[in-house]
């Protein structure tokens, strides 16, 4: 008789929640007639990814940690946080996906992906007010497959979700409506890149299992603690970690990000940039301090060095940028190094604040994040979205307030006080100086004034600098949000003010949740 | 007295004002410089009630409050004053109303609004208020940086042509300073979790820690840089000159006269009694910076023809007196190096004030665009002649009285520094009288000359009328009634101060002395 792996239904609800929506998402696609499917498809995701997020703000109200699905998936403190996080950010991303007041065509999206872009048909398509509704399903895919990576406890079911996570971000990422080609080479590279990174996981999977026998994390611990140090396994960690470091855009695996930053719709690559990189750092936090968490010296030189060369790569590689899109991927590669800062930030013995900032600076970080590029969406001209930078001078003479939440989001990113930035990075570098490694702190400093120069290069644009194409009229035009933008600006903008300046709640609650079963 | 929340008040009514300043519809500028002044004169009676329910006899820190704000990171948000810290929210609250005074017919570039330089106004000086009582060195760093950004958009969006240049040199060079004082805050509360068995930053907690001498002198380091650039010492000061000469005047005046001793009053309140053990190592270090500057900075105002881009360099060299006070380690050194302090950011700011009315009225900033201004504007050059004799510390000033202190302090311990020091003296007066000398005496000339209107002559005609050659004149009006109620109150001042010094002595010296103490003090 087969014996039923023990399910905690409870424990899983918040992942049923997204999975249920998306697979209805489908259904809706295949029967739900067209005129009416967008508001439908909406609807659905956004009850799929809120339901996510209260379910697992209800799981903490009386929380235990367990291991469930037959010792598969682990609901712990670290996995509720980042699920509440990604489902959360998920939610704000499809709202921006839903917005349908800018675009002269009524969305950002391509309305059917198969015509060759540039053939008459295309053109034909391109003023057609019909929208494409796939991306809500595979979105609410996406979105699940991230929060499924953030509680996998075995490395097949991080593998399995790594794929759902990326499968449909491949595709929404050649999806933009305007400049098509670019965002299908965005898809492409992503997709190409993406499948090596894919492979290196798989590969690391292999020698790690050959190495101790087994894919959960709390047996590989167990294993490496007993047979010390086998060259299997410390290959193997290095191929996982590189897998991992692919996703979350760390220099010098980030060379995909520009591209696809600039390419894919705007709305995906603020769900790219605001949810993947959580989702990304939630494994790479389970996998470094749950199965390898004693072996500190096999990783922590590696992290060490790939934090520093993150951080220089994306603070100078900035400066010389001249599109917005572009700028803000190398500040996220820049982050994605601070945010190793934080993960060095772990105690020898499993204490130390790291965990608790480095969570705590991924919802920063993705708040700021997500609300900026809303922001970028909202400045176009007749070509789509104008992101040169040169097309941002003077915005503020223009439209005050568009301008005043940018320069907020901004100052966020480069750190500055009374922002949640400011409160991220400082709970990173001081977990970080708390374990000694404040060289590591310095550089990452010094790299945040490097990469505050390109952050104030844009404020002196939109207020010091004169409007521009004012003389000759066609500057670019500030767009007038509808409801779903406007309502990711006001959450991103309050909460990027309030946890700068009373993040004491929100960081209790890190600090609570940072314990990790297993 | 002492229970009321004065220091929170001086903090929230700036703050406040400056939103409501920023809410205002537009076009109503009137409106905005009013309620601007008002808020500043408020701020001005609390910092004079401040003042009043200050006991000069008492504790080291009063009007002490603190609520934790950030539990996890051991924050409080806890203010409290010295002596030191309360003569310079004197100091701002003499300033602001003084600024706002002088600003209030400036020309912006590009038809700004009048409305959002005075919100940024106010709100910086609701940030130069938290930066000196706040008794938390998170607190304190959250106000350091947070500071930049009003004064990032005054230079940026109200400056002159070479702003944006200038806005974001500032910005990069003081947050560089922060970043690096950022790592050394961190460390310090490393520090306090091992020694005390829970971090915190209260500046009292961690004025006990024993802190092992290598580890001093980084966070010692982390400080200083943070301080110098702030202050700025050579070869941290390459900021200031493009900073004071494209800022308005009334930034100008602010970001010298008060911005800038954050970075001074951070070598008092921090540098010496957190870390004395390193401050005595590096000593000598700083008065080579300090008295290098004074030379180096006299010498190249010297060689100036802009005259913001003068006054800035002068302050450069004034900062070297100061952080010779205050790093000479005597009460007396540095009881001067505080008064010097405030006696600088009153007699650089009527400087920068008068410049500022003169640069009004001709248009330029150039030294040699302007001659013989006296003879027309008396007020006006008696304004100037005043500051300049207060910059150069002529007795009967308030200059002198500080400097003096300072010299005569240092003497004992530093002989051979403070004898080269003395030599800036000598400089100050050359290059302030000869910018003096230029512009209001001598032949009338330059920008502010104009031809005579052509004098209706009727019945002359044809010939005659080639002969005669148009007559210039210069046309330069004295100072109005606005500008003479801006300037007076800072002449009154320097005058009152150079005569009568003690209150501020008394007021400064027991800080200073319990400053020493920490240090444990060398002339005690």
């Amino acid at each position: 008789m087969i014996e039923a792996p023990d399910l905690s239904l409870a424990a899983l609800a918040p992942l049923l929640f997204v999975f249920g929506a998306a697979c209805i998402g489908v259904l809706v696609e295949a029967f739900w007639p067209r005129e009416s499917r967008h508001p439908v498809q909406v609807t659905v995701a956004l009850v799929g990814t809120l339901g996510a997020l209260v379910t697992t703000l209800l799981l903490t109200v009386d929380f235990e940690r367990e291991i469930t699905a037959a010792g598969a998936l682990a609901v712990d403190g670290p996995a509720l946080f980042l699920q509440a996080t990604i489902a959360g950010l998920g939610a704000l991303s499809l709202l921006l996906f839903a917005e349908r007041a800018l675009d002269p065509a009524r969305s950002a999206f391509v309305v059917s992906a198969a015509v060759p872009a540039g053939s008459p048909r295309d053109r034909e398509l391109l003023t057609v007010q019909r929208v494409q509704t796939e991306v809500y399903p595979l979105a609410t895919f996406a979105i699940g497959g991230m929060m499924l990576f953030v509680a996998a406890n075995d490395l097949l079911i991080m593998f399995v979700a790594l794929e759902v996570l990326s499968l449909p971000l491949y595709l929404i990422s050649g999806l933009a409506r305007r400049r098509r080609l670019l965002s299908q080479e965005a898809a492409v590279k992503y997709f190409l890149l993406g499948a090596f990174a894919s492979a290196f996981f798989l590969y690391g999977l292999a020698l790690v299992y050959g190495a101790t026998g087994s894919v959960r994390l709390g047996d590989i611990r167990s294993a490496s603690l007993a047979g010390g140090t086998d060259v299997l396994l410390v290959l193997g960690l290095a191929l996982l970690v590189v897998g991992l470091l692919f996703k979350a855009s760390v220099a010098p695996f980030h060379t995909w990000t520009p591209d696809v930053y600039q390419g894919a719709p705007t709305p995906v690559t603020a769900f790219m940039a605001a949810c993947t990189k959580v989702a990304a750092f939630g494994a790479i936090l389970r996998l470094l301090y749950v199965a390898f968490g004693t072996a500190e010296w096999t990783w922590r030189p590696l992290v060490y060095a790939v934090a520093i060369v993150s951080m220089v790569v994306g603070a100078v590689l900035g400066l010389t940028q001249t599109d917005l899109k572009r700028m803000l991927a190398y500040s996220s590669i820049a982050h994605a190094g601070f945010l190793l800062t934080g993960v060095i930030g772990l105690g020898a013995a499993g204490d130390g604040s790291g965990l608790a900032a480095t969570m705590f600076y991924l919802l920063t970080y993705g708040l700021t994040t997500l609300g900026a590029f809303a922001v970028l969406t909202l400045v176009r001209d007749g070509d789509g979205e104008a992101t040169h930078l040169s097309q941002w001078a003077g915005l503020a003479s223009r439209s005050p307030l568009v301008a005043a939440v940018m320069t907020l989001f901004l100052l966020a990113l480069a750190g500055i006080p009374l922002t949640a930035g400011f409160t991220g990075k400082f709970a990173v570098f001081r977990a970080a100086i708390e374990e000694g490694a404040w060289p590591l702190a310095l550089v990452a400093l010094l790299a945040s004034a490097v990469a505050a120069f390109f952050y104030l290069r844009v404020i002196v644009l939109m207020y010091f600098s004169p409007p521009a194409g004012a003389e000759r009229g066609q500057g670019p035009t500030v767009g007038v949000p509808g409801m779903p933008t406007t309502i990711v600006l006001a959450i991103t903008a309050t909460a990027t003010l309030a946890l700068g300046i009373v993040p004491g709640s929100v960081l209790d609650l890190a600090e609570r949740a940072a314990i990790f079963v297993g | 007295m002492t229970d009321f929340p004065w220091l929170l008040l001086m903090i929230a009514v700036p703050a406040v004002g400056a939103a409501v300043v920023a809410a205002l519809p537009k076009g109503r500028d009137l409106l905005a410089k009013q309620v601007a002044l008002g808020v500043s004169l408020v701020v001005l009676l609390l910092a004079v009630l401040t003042a009043i329910a200050f006991d000069t006899g008492g504790d080291r820190f009063q009007l002490t409050s603190s609520v934790t704000w950030i539990e996890d990171f051991g924050v409080s948000f806890a203010l409290g004053i010295d002596g030191i810290a309360l003569v310079m929210l004197l100091l701002i609250g003499v300033l602001v109303p003084v600024v706002i005074g002088a600003s209030w017919n400036d020309e912006l570039p590009e038809q700004r609004s009048m409305k959002a330089y005075f919100a940024w106004l106010l709100l910086l000086e609701a940030m130069m208020v938290g930066v000196f009582a706040a008794t938390d060195v998170f607190l304190f760093y959250v106000f350091f940086e947070a500071m930049l950004v009003p004064m990032y958009f005054i230079i940026g969006s109200f400056g002159g042509p070479r702003r944006q240049y200038a806005a974001v040199k500032f910005f990069l060079y003081s947050l560089v300073g922060g970043l690096i004082m950022l790592a050394a805050v961190i460390g310090l509360y490393v520090v306090s979790n091992s020694q005390l068995g829970e971090g915190t930053f209260a500046f009292d907690a961690l004025r006990q820690l024993d802190i092992d001498p290598g580890v001093q002198k980084l966070l010692f380091l982390g400080f200083f840089i943070a301080f110098a650039i702030k202050a700025p010492l050579v070869p941290f000061h390459t900021w200031l000159p493009d900073s004071g000469s494209e800022a308005p005047i009334g930034g100008a005046v602010l970001l010298v006269g008060v911005l800038d001793k954050v970075g001074t009053f951070g070598f008092l309140r921090y540098c010496l009694p957190l870390f004395p053990d390193a401050s005595r190592f590096f000593a000598p270090f700083v008065l080579v910076l300090a008295v290098v500057g004074i030379l180096y900075a006299a010498l190249l105002a010297m060689g100036q023809s802009d005259m913001k881009r003068l006054v800035s360099y002068t302050s450069i060299s004034h900062f070297g007196f100061i952080a010779l006070g205050i790093f000479a380690f005597t009460t007396e050194a540095a009881t001067g190096a505080v008064l010097y302090m405030v006696n600088h950011g009153i007699a650089t700011g009527l400087l920068f004030l008068v410049v500022g009315m003169l640069i009004a009225r001709g248009g330029s900033r150039q030294i040699g665009d302007y001659g013989g201004v006296a003879a027309k504007a008396p007020l006006l050059a008696g304004a100037f002649l005043v500051a300049g004799l207060a910059s150069l510390a002529l007795p009967g000033t308030n200059s002198f009285v500080s400097e003096f202190l300072v010299l005569i302090g240092s003497f004992p311990e530093e002989p051979v520094f403070t004898i080269i020091a003395t030599v800036g003296i000598i400089l100050a007066a050359l290059y302030i009288l000869l910018m003096y000398q230029r512009t209001m005496h001598g032949p009338a000339r330059g920008v502010l000359l104009q031809e005579d209107p052509a004098e209706p002559a009727p019945g002359t005609g044809g010939a005659t009328a080639v002969l005669t050659a148009p007559r210039r004149s210069l046309r330069v009006l004295d100072l109005s009634r606005r500008e003479l109620a801006v300037v007076t109150p800072l002449v009154a001042l320097i005058i009152a101060l150079g005569v009568y010094p003690q209150p501020l002595l008394d007021v400064i010296e027991p800080a200073v002395s319990a400053t020493m103490d920490d240090l444990g003090g060398i002339d005690q």
